[in-house]
């Protein structure tokens, strides 16, 4: 390489060679040791690399806000202040067609959190009993685990859903519906069960009440020991709730709604849509068998040897399920168990399939009616690394308490 | 000298073999009675079911009361649907044929014959390469059908192949781009990785079907289809790519130094020392991620593709054939089972191996 520099410089300065070669011989070894020079070549690679990366994404942005301007769609946020004209049928908030498109957006990123958390809780629980009855001494508790984790682990969760909502949907109208107990009602507009009925600012009086007995909990933890503390602060804490529903609440409204017969549909109470169920059920059962197996491998990889030596020192088996197994197998499982927490998250976008409108599915929807694209893409991406991260953060806070302390 | 004593009863035999799997404790025993009943129950409701109470044929539809038990007959009707969505009449035995091409070369890549860097993507470009001519036709005799009209069980073995065809080498790509020495390089690979794999799949395919047209000059778009597969590709090299460097990470680092002592260039250390054994040693994370990326082709559904998902909702949407979901999803579940179980066990078949220190 340095030949071939050093022969083109050369020849292009026959004149400087015949000469006199004072002056070029600085610039052929100033040139050809720049290029022997890794640092020169490093450095020119990735001022390229940044080079061509900057340019792709310029390029795009430049074509998409002309081909938005074209379709003469106003750039920025201002749209969230705009109202959306569309009804959502399932929110935890509440939400119309006058509701601005910021509120439907976080109507959306509640739907999927909620549906999201609920999914994390039932699969660990459900992942749970899986892997125990998976590891058991039991043939037949461990017949029926394999088949469960085989079963639903090997059709997509997509399928599942569609399957769960076709069920759902099936069920008899509401007049026909099924009664599961008093004032349970199971039809195809969903199951209905009574529930206290609070308006927002009851629900934001119990809320501030449980911060601060969180607060409380948490300040007086050298005081007293664990099980008085629990115990005083739930008896503080339904005090607290009583004290508040009593003063706090509008008169004519009963404190438990129950579902009743109006015409063709229930009236009050609280109803799980089909939608909701049906997405919740899927991601349940699937995620649960995903769960099981990562726990299951958590128990297996406990050394034996540590079981063995709580049982020489006479620990009972229950003693060392709960001293050795299960913290040693939970610092094993952990990191994969966080890897599937934030998968089965993003399975909640499913959720579109059979009309659960999720954060994905409102932006969407949005995108179709306001075609502000750009904006609405950067919300959704946004919104799920946000979510993301924070599971991610909370497993690493998680993970550092618990990994074993001292040299590793 | 006295004779040899009959085993204690209570540690061998039938009996003992009994009692230690079922009734170790008083609560096992609970436990095995509870599930006893509830496997014969199961099995008996699912028998009834699906064979004894089934009907396999019918005359008209009408016939087929939904109480009683399967009703087949809807597959018999729907089954081609189902298989090979719009794809003409007369020609799905291309169809079927096509799909054989990409099974066989599923199968032959299981085989550790074909475990080199060089025989391996030759396998898949010519399986892959069958699969499209066949599919496309527009030569020797063969009437053109484009892919508009690809659909069913077809149209999800080309999203799953073209995925993989493409993704694979775009998966090397990003691991050793993420391991270079160059900082800007491998920080901003990084972080797409991050980003990628922290976005749900269905964005990504949403993002490529309805907003790409929006960022990207026309000569450069191609079909929706194709946009989808690229996309689907680049999150699936996002996965893989980090199976990849965990397996590139778990070469030692001696013998890169070596290659590099004796003057082996980058490429020739890459392809004959650190890929092969990063490959081998990551055999069952990246079946593993074959298996995901199988089941996870059923979400292009949403964004308006007719595969096998979308032609079985297709099947029961009619109204005709309404009733019959159960028979037809449970068809589309054996469908997807039948692949993604045959590869999970081969995994884990692989994983055993390797462990014992074969492969």
């Amino acid at each position: 390489m340095a030949a071939c520099t050093t022969r083109w410089f050369w020849t292009d300065h026959t004149f400087g060679a015949a000469f006199d070669v004072a002056p070029n011989h600085f610039g052929d070894r100033f040139m050809s040791q720049l290029f022997a020079s890794q640092k020169f070549r490093r450095t020119t690679l990735q001022v390229g690399f940044a080079i061509a990366a900057a340019l792709l994404i310029v390029s795009i942005i430049l074509t998409g806000q002309r081909n938005i301007a074209d379709q003469g769609i106003a750039t920025g946020f201002g749209f969230l202040e705009r109202t959306t004209g569309w009804p959502m049928n399932f929110s935890v908030i509440e939400v119309s067609g006058r509701s601005t498109y910021a509120r439907v957006l976080w109507a959306g990123l509640l739907n999927t959190m909620l549906v999201g958390f609920l999914t994390l809780v039932f699969a660990t629980i459900l992942g749970l009993l899986l892997a125990l009855m998976r590891v058991s001494s039991n043939t037949l508790m461990k017949l029926v685990g394999t088949i469960y984790v085989e079963v639903f682990r090997n059709v997509p969760v997509i399928l599942q859903v569609f399957f769960w909502y076709a069920i759902l949907t099936h069920l008899p109208s509401p007049k026909q519906a099924y009664s599961i107990a008093d004032g349970i009602y199971l039809s195809n507009r969903g199951l209905m069960f009574p529930a206290p009925s609070f308006s927002g600012n009851d629900l934001l009086l119990l809320a501030l009440a449980f911060v601060a007995l969180c607060i409380g909990i948490w300040a007086s933890r050298d005081r007293f020991t664990a099980t008085r503390r629990w115990v005083g602060a739930a008896a503080i804490f339904g005090v607290l709730c009583a004290v508040l529903l009593a003063t706090g609440r509008e008169a004519d409204v009963p404190l438990i709604s129950s579902p009743a017969l109006k015409g063709l549909r229930f009236v009050g109470g609280i109803s799980l849509k089909p939608e909701f169920s049906a997405l919740l059920i899927g991601l349940v059962l699937f995620g649960a068998s995903y769960i099981g197996e990562i726990i299951r491998g958590g128990l297996l990889s406990v050394d034996r040897g540590k079981l063995e030596a709580g049982t020489a020192l006479g620990l009972s088996s229950f003693q060392i399920n709960r001293l050795i197994r299960i913290p040693l197998a939970f610092r094993a499982m952990l990191p994969s168990l966080t890897n599937q927490y934030v998968w089965l998250m993003k399975g909640t976008t499913v959720g579109i399939a059979i009309g659960y409108p999720d954060y994905f599915a409102v932006v969407s929807t949005s995108i179709n009616q306001s075609g502000q694209t750009m904006e609405l893409m950067t919300l959704l991406m946004g919104g799920f690394i946000v979510i993301n991260y924070s599971i991610g953060f909370a497993m690493n806070m998680l993970n550092e308490r618990i990994k074993l302390k001292g040299r590793s | 000298m006295a004779d040899a004593m009959a085993p204690p009863a209570r540690q061998m035999g039938a009996i003992a073999w009994l009692r230690k799997h079922f009734f170790n404790t008083w609560y096992d025993a609970i436990f095995s009675i509870i599930f006893a009943v509830l496997i014969f129950w199961g099995l008996q409701a699912l028998i009834g079911w699906a064979f004894v109470n089934a009907i396999w044929r019918v005359e008209n539809k009408n016939q087929c009361t939904h109480d009683a038990g399967a009703c087949w007959a809807v597959i018999e009707s729907r089954g081609r649907l189902i298989l090979f969505g719009l794809y003409p009449y007369e020609e799905q035995w291309r169809s079927t044929l096509a799909c054989f091409a990409v099974i066989i070369t599923i199968a032959l890549s299981c085989l550790p014959r074909f475990w080199s860097i060089r025989r391996l993507p030759l396998l898949w470009v010519v399986g892959f390469g069958a699969f499209v001519l066949l599919m496309r036709g527009g030569f020797a005799g063969l009437p053109l059908v484009t892919s508009e009209k690809w659909g069913g069980l077809s149209l999800t073995i080309f999203i799953f192949s073209g995925v993989f065809v493409i993704g694979m080498p775009l998966a090397v790509v990003f691991a050793l781009a993420r391991r270079s020495s160059l900082p800007v390089i491998a920080k901003s690979t990084g972080f797409f990785i991050d980003i990628v794999r922290s976005l749900p799949l269905l964005t990504i395919l949403f993002a490529a079907a309805v907003i790409v047209p929006l960022l990207v000059p026309e000569w450069l778009q191609g079909s929706k289809l194709m946009r989808v597969v690229v996309a689907f590709a680049v999150f699936f090299a996002a996965y893989q790519a980090e199976i990849i460097r965990a397996g590139l990470q778990s070469t030692p680092d001696g013998q890169a130094e070596a290659a590099s002592a004796l003057g082996m260039p980058y490429w020739s250390l890459v392809v004959d020392i650190l890929l092969p054994q990063a490959f081998r040693n990551t055999l069952p994370s990246t079946i593993n991620q074959a298996v995901i990326t199988f089941k996870e082709t059923s979400i292009v559904t949403i964004i308006g593709f007719f595969e096998v998902m979308a032609s079985g909702n297709a099947a029961i949407g009619t109204g005709e054939w309404g009733n019959q979901y159960i028979e037809v999803y449970v068809f589309l579940a054996l469908i997807y089972f039948v692949f993604v179980f045959g590869l999970s066990r081969y995994g884990a078949w692989l994983e055993k191996r390797m462990r014992l220190g074969h492969a």
